[in-house]
C-alpha cells in the first residue's frame, strides 16, 4: 500500500505547450496561499483519494455504486475479481467502465485478452458525461489578447476571467473522485487516445496450438505485466523524482479454455494451479507497485468449488454477477427493476483488522443509460412493485 | 493482542507453555486476526519469532501490529524477528532474470512437486539463530515459529502430504527440540459434510494438521446466518496430554472484530443483543 511513500506530488498541471505569454506574468491560477495541512505526506495523484477508513489510497472503479459497496473504492495495489454472468455482459460492462475511469482520469491502462483483440475493449468504451470533462483539443490555443474565438466562448458575466485558459477544467475533472458515462455513446477517439494504453494480447506472444500453450500463457502474461510496470515506473521502489502515476490492469476471461487452462473443461483439471499461482504472482506484483487490476473469470463453467474458493482468496475484493437474461427470471414481474443480481463474495482488510462489511448480502444491480446502479434488492412479496406501492398509499391515508 | 483471548487460553506474555502447536483453522470465514494476535503476543512475551508471511505484505503486518502496540520493523532489527516476505521472494523464482539472485526459500514454486525442503532448512536456520549470545545482542526466549497460510501452499501446487511433512519436521524442529512453539493457520472453503475430490487436498491437510496440534482454534461464521455485530464463532479446542491419555475439551464462544483488538463472548452475550 502507498501510506509509506514521503512524497509530495504537486497537483498541478504542467504548463499547457502553446501559451503565448510568459509564465511569470500569468496568476498562477493552481496554487493558492491556503496549503492544507496533512498528517503524514500522502501521494496526490489524479484520479486517487484516500480512505476514511483506514487511509489507504482508493480509484474509482468507473461505478459510483460498486465503489461505495468496496468500501469507497478500489485500494491501490488490490486485485478485483469479477465472476462473470452467463453471457459476459454486464462483466465486460464494468471492465469498460472500470478503463473509461482510468482514460478520464489520465492512468495508464494495460488490457489483456486471450482471442479478441484488446482493442475491441477499448474501441468499446463508454462515453464520460462531458460537462465537466475537458477535451484536449490540440488545435485550441487560448486567445489572451484580441477578440473572443466566437460569440459563444466570450463570456458575458465573468469576462474578467476570459483570458484564463481552458486547461483549469481538466484539472477539477481528474481531481474528482468517480465519474459518469454515458453507454448509449462509445468514448471519443480524441479522448481514448489522450491516455497510454499498454496491449497484452495471447496469441502474439504464445502460438496457441503449442504444447507450451497450456502452461506458458500465465507466465507470459505476468513477465509482459512486469515489464510494464518496471518501464514505466510504477514500481513502488523507484526513484520519486518522477511524477507517479496508476496503472489500471484489466484481465478478460482469466480461466477460460483460451488462455490454455482446462479448468473450465475437465472436473478434475490437470494443471489445477497454474491459474492459482498466476494470481498469486500477480498479488506479488501489485503489492510492489502503484497499480490495481480487475480480472474477469468465467466462474460458471468452473465445477470444482473448491477451486473456486481458493482463486477468490487469492483475490482482494471479488463480486459474482448473475444477470436475469436468458433465464426464467427475466419475464417475471418481481424482478423487472432489475437487471441481475450481485453477490459481494470477499471484501479484504487490508493494513487493519476488521473488514467493511456490505451492510446488505442481497444486492441487485441494473444498467442504466447514465448509471449502473446496485441497491439491495427489495423483496415485495407476492404482489411486486406497483402493488405494494399502491398498497402502502392506502395505509398512508 | 487480544487481552479476552489471553484469558480464555489461560496465556500471558510473561509465562509461555512451551512446545505447544496451536493450528487455527478457519472454514468459509477469515481467521486472519487471530495470527496478527499471536504475532502481537510473542514478540511481546520477547521469543524469538520466525514468520512465513506468504499471503500478504510486510507492510500490511506491521501497519495491524501497529495498532496492537507492537512495531515489527524494530523487531525487525533487533534481529527478534525473522520475517520471510513470501509475494516478494516469489517474483524472482515466478519470473526468472538472468543476474537475480534469488532466495533459496521460496523454490518450490518452480517445482512443486519436489516439496518444501528448501522452505524447512530457511524455517530451522532462522529459529536456531537464537541460541547464540553475539556481542551486544540481546537474548531471546525460544523460537516461535508462525505461518501465515498454509493453504495457499496448496494453490502453489504443493501436495497436501508434502505440506504435512513439512508441519511434522517444523514441529519435531521448533517445538521438541528447541522447545518453541508452532503457530498454523489453514483455510478451508467447502461444507463438511461435502466429499468433494477437490477437496481433498485442504480436508486432509486440515484433518492431518488437527490430529498433530495440541491446541486447535476453529473460526466459523454464525450457523444461523450474517450478523453484522457478531463476526462469526470460535470453537476452542485443547488436546491435553496428561497422564490419563489425550483428553480433548472444546469451548465455544462469539467473536467481533474491532480496529485495535477483537472482543470474545459467549454465546449470546453480545453486547447488540443484551
Amino acid at each position: 500500500m502507498c501510506n509509506n511513500i514521503d512524497v509530495i506530488i504537486s497537483n498541478m498541471a504542467a504548463p499547457v505547450s502553446g501559451m503565448g505569454e510568459a509564465p511569470a506574468e500569468r496568476l498562477p491560477i493552481n496554487s493558492t496561499s491556503f496549503q492544507k495541512k496533512t498528517r503524514s505526506k500522502l501521494v496526490s495523484i489524479p484520479g486517487t483519494r484516500p480512505s476514511v477508513q483506514n487511509g489507504q489510497l482508493l480509484v474509482s472503479t468507473g461505478v459510483t455504486s460498486l465503489d461505495y459497496l468496496l468500501g469507497g473504492g478500489l485500494a491501490v495495489g488490490t486485485v478485483l475479481l469479477i465472476e462473470e454472468d452467463r453471457y459476459d455482459s454486464y462483466s465486460r460492462m464494468i471492465l469498460k467502465y472500470f478503463l473509461a475511469e482510468g482514460v478520464v482520469c489520465r492512468h495508464e491502462l494495460f488490457v489483456a485478452t486471450a482471442q479478441d483483440n484488446p482493442d475491441d475493449i477499448l474501441q468499446e468504451l463508454p462515453a464520460p458525461i462531458l460537462d465537466d470533462v475537458a477535451v484536449p483539443k490540440a488545435v485550441e490555443q487560448p486567445r489572451l489578447t484580441g477578440e473572443p474565438q466566437d460569440s459563444l466562448d466570450a463570456m458575458k458575466i465573468a469576462w474578467r476571467y476570459q483570458h484564463l485558459p481552458k486547461v483549469q477544467s481538466a484539472l477539477a475533472s481528474s481531481s474528482r473522485f468517480g465519474h459518469y458515462y454515458d453507454v448509449s455513446k462509445t468514448m471519443e477517439a480524441e479522448i481514448r487516445q489522450a491516455a497510454k494504453c499498454h496491449r497484452f494480447c495471447l496469441p502474439d506472444h504464445v502460438t496457441p496450438s503449442s504444447t507450451a500453450h497450456r502452461l506458458e500463457s500465465y507466465s507470459a502474461l505476468l513477465k509482459s505485466l512486469q515489464e510494464v510496470i518496471h518501464r514505466e515506473g510504477f514500481d513502488l521502489a523507484a526513484p520519486m523524482s518522477k511524477s507517479r502515476n496508476i496503472l489500471r490492469v484489466g484481465l478478460h476471461s482469466l480461466g477460460s479454455a483460451l488462455w490454455g487452462d482446462d479448468l473450465c473443461c475437465h472436473d478434475k483439471p490437470r494443471h489445477r494451479h497454474a491459474l492459482t499461482t498466476f494470481l498469486y504472482g500477480l498479488r506479488a506484483l501489485l503489492r510492489s507497485s502503484l497499480s490495481v487490476a480487475v480480472v474477469t473469470l468465467p466462474s460458471h463453467l468452473i465445477q470444482d468449488r473448491a477451486l473456486m474458493g481458493s482463486i477468490t482468496r487469492l483475490c482482494d475484493n471479488a463480486i459474482a454477477l448473475e444477470s436475469f437474461k436468458g433465464s426464467e427470471r427475466e419475464t417475471n414481474p418481481l424482478y423487472k427493476d432489475y437487471h441481475g443480481l450481485l453477490y459481494v463474495r470477499q471484501v479484504p482488510h487490508l493494513n487493519c483488522l476488521a473488514s467493511q462489511l456490505p451492510d446488505h448480502k442481497d444486492l441487485a444491480f441494473k444498467l442504466k443509460r447514465k448509471q449502473f446502479s446496485i441497491e439491495p434488492y427489495k423483496y415485495l412479496g407476492a404482489f411486486g412493485c406497483e402493488e405494494a406501492r399502491r398498497r402502502s398509499k392506502r395505509k398512508q391515508l | 493482542m487480544f487481552t479476552e483471548l489471553n484469558s480464555i487460553l489461560s496465556s500471558s506474555p510473561d509465562s509461555v507453555t512451551p512446545g505447544e502447536f496451536i493450528l487455527v483453522s478457519d472454514r468459509q470465514s477469515d481467521a486472519s486476526f487471530l495470527i496478527h494476535h499471536f504475532l502481537s503476543f510473542y514478540l511481546r512475551s520477547r521469543c524469538k519469532v520466525v514468520f512465513l508471511g506468504l499471503v500478504q505484505s510486510f507492510r500490511h503486518y506491521s501497519a495491524v501490529s501497529q495498532r496492537l502496540g507492537v512495531s515489527l520493523t524494530q523487531a525487525k532489527e533487533k534481529g527478534q524477528l525473522v520475517f520471510m516476505e513470501g509475494l516478494k521472494e516469489s517474483l524472482s523464482v515466478l519470473i526468472p532474470q538472468a543476474d537475480n539472485t534469488e532466495s533459496q526459500a521460496m523454490n518450490f514454486l518452480r517445482d512443486p512437486p519436489v516439496g518444501l525442503r528448501s522452505l524447512y532448512e530457511f524455517v530451522r536456520s532462522g529459529a536456531v539463530g537464537s541460541g547464540r549470545a553475539e556481542d551486544g545482542a540481546e537474548e531471546w526466549g525460544p523460537p516461535v515459529l508462525l505461518v501465515d497460510d498454509v493453504s495457499v501452499l496448496l494453490s502453489l501446487g504443493v501436495d497436501a502430504g508434502a505440506v504435512l511433512d513439512f508441519s511434522h519436521y517444523c514441529r519435531a524442529a521448533v517445538c521438541s527440540q528447541m522447545k518453541g512453539n508452532m503457530v498454523m493457520l489453514v483455510r478451508c472453503n467447502g461444507e463438511e459434510e461435502e466429499e468433494e475430490d477437490g477437496e481433498e487436498g485442504a480436508e486432509a491437510l486440515l484433518k492431518g494438521l488437527t490430529h498433530q496440534c495440541s491446541l486447535n482454534l476453529h473460526v466459523q461464521g454464525l450457523p444461523t446466518g450474517y450478523c453484522k455485530d457478531i463476526h462469526g464463532q470460535v470453537e476452542v479446542c485443547w488436546k491435553r496430554r496428561q497422564g490419563d491419555g489425550p483428553h480433548t475439551q472444546r469451548n465455544l464462544f462469539q467473536y467481533k472484530v474491532h480496529d485495535k483488538g477483537a472482543s470474545f463472548f459467549p454465546r449470546g452475550t453480545s453486547s447488540a443483543v443484551l
